[in-house]
């Protein structure tokens, strides 16, 4: 495969060796000078200095036959400016970019910018994981495919307490698919009763969370103990 | 000419000079920049100040949507993208278009190759560069 990163960065720079010791052919393009120089040192011809927004920088690390284009820079227009010149002039069909600021993420998806990834996302996704603040986390969201798998803690005041998974109101379009009980998660079967303090996962379509927070956490639940 | 409302983000030398330029005409003008000073370009060279003679002038990020609305996107029907970064002007001026559906939508491109490519797309993109380098050529007699 060949890839053009744009962006000798942390990110950029290391996700260049890696894919090179992977046997890919990689180009990484880093406008800074000294950073450049540095970078060079290690990657040698598989770096280039230059502006990744102009379109002959572009075009002299080889773009037209990129299998691959990953904007990693620091700066949130930069790399959509990158990812959306990459795939409409020059039709590469895979790009990859990241998105500095969670706030501008919103414009990555107005303009078709995908995937975009978000450090800042990823890590808040799992610090809501490690401690939630309410009942219910997302495991995984697939909006393109309109599912999502979440978690969330069983309250002792829930409706869904002491209940057979049969017995439990939950709206059309969810369904519990694991429960986490002292550790061990388990997949529950219509007579299976829930208990107070279960962690129980449920797949559903998006716009569920209420009520499904309405039957497991109605008070949104307890921070839990790290 | 009809009373328009004119957003105009970032204002430098462009920007407060088309503002002043755009409010003197008669129309409603809001100025959107990151730094409050740049509001002194605004007021310089003017017998009143810039809210006196009916201008509109908000402090924040041209890619912030909180700022950007409290300039009145949402009611521009004009959106001048003159920042100092290119690709932020080609940025903002896409979601003028396309999230707020401004009827137009003009961005300052200094790269002559990016403005070019743009301008195909759809995007009325002024370049400065180019403007410069066809006056060079003419005074040389050289070029086109």
């Amino acid at each position: 495969m060949y890839v053009v990163i744009c962006g000798g960065g942390k990110v950029g720079w290391n996700l260049a060796r890696e894919l090179i010791e992977k046997d890919h052919e990689v180009t990484l393009i880093e406008q800074d000078r000294r950073r450049y120089l540095i970078i060079e040192e290690e990657l040698e011809h598989a770096v280039q200095y230059g502006d990744a927004t102009e379109l002959w920088i572009l075009e002299r690390a080889g773009i037209q036959r990129a299998d691959l284009v990953i904007a990693v820079t620091g700066d949130d227009e930069d790399n959509i400016l990158i990812c959306q010149i990459a795939k409409e002039k020059y039709l590469c069909e895979r790009t990859i970019a990241r998105v500095n600021n969670p706030r501008n993420l919103q414009h990555f998806e107005l303009l078709g910018i995908q995937p975009a990834v978000s450090a800042t996302d990823l890590i808040l996704r799992l610090i809501e994981h490690e401690v939630p603040q309410y009942g219910l986390v997302h495991l995984l969201d697939l909006p393109a495919e309109r599912l999502e798998i979440i978690e969330i803690e069983v309250t002792p005041d829930a409706p869904a307490a002491s209940r057979r998974v049969q017995d439990i109101d939950i709206p059309d379009g969810s369904l519990i698919i694991s429960v986490l009980r002292a550790g061990e998660g388990f997949v529950p079967k219509a007579d299976t009763v829930i208990h107070a303090g279960d962690e129980v996962l449920l797949v559903l379509d998006p716009g569920l969370e209420d009520a499904i927070t309405a039957q497991f956490a109605p008070n949104g639940g307890a921070p839990r103990a790290g | 000419m009809r009373r328009v409302f004119v957003l105009i983000v970032g204002a430098g030398r462009v920007g407060s000079s088309v503002a002043k330029a755009a409010l003197a005409a008669g129309h409603e003008v809001s100025v959107l920049d990151e730094d409050p000073l740049s509001h002194e370009r605004l007021d310089s060279g003017q017998p009143t100040s810039w809210e006196d003679a009916g201008g509109r002038f908000t402090v924040g990020t041209a890619l912030e949507m909180d700022a950007l609305l409290e300039a009145g996107i949402e009611e521009a029907d004009v959106f001048v993208a003159s920042t100092n970064g290119d690709n932020t002007n080609l940025v903002i001026a896409q979601i003028a278009q396309k999230r707020f559906g401004i009827g137009r939508v003009i961005a300052r491109v200094l790269d002559p190759a990016r403005a070019a490519w743009y301008a195909e797309q759809g995007l009325e993109t002024i370049c400065p560069t180019q403007f410069a380098i066809t006056e060079f050529e003419r005074a040389l007699g050289v070029g086109g």
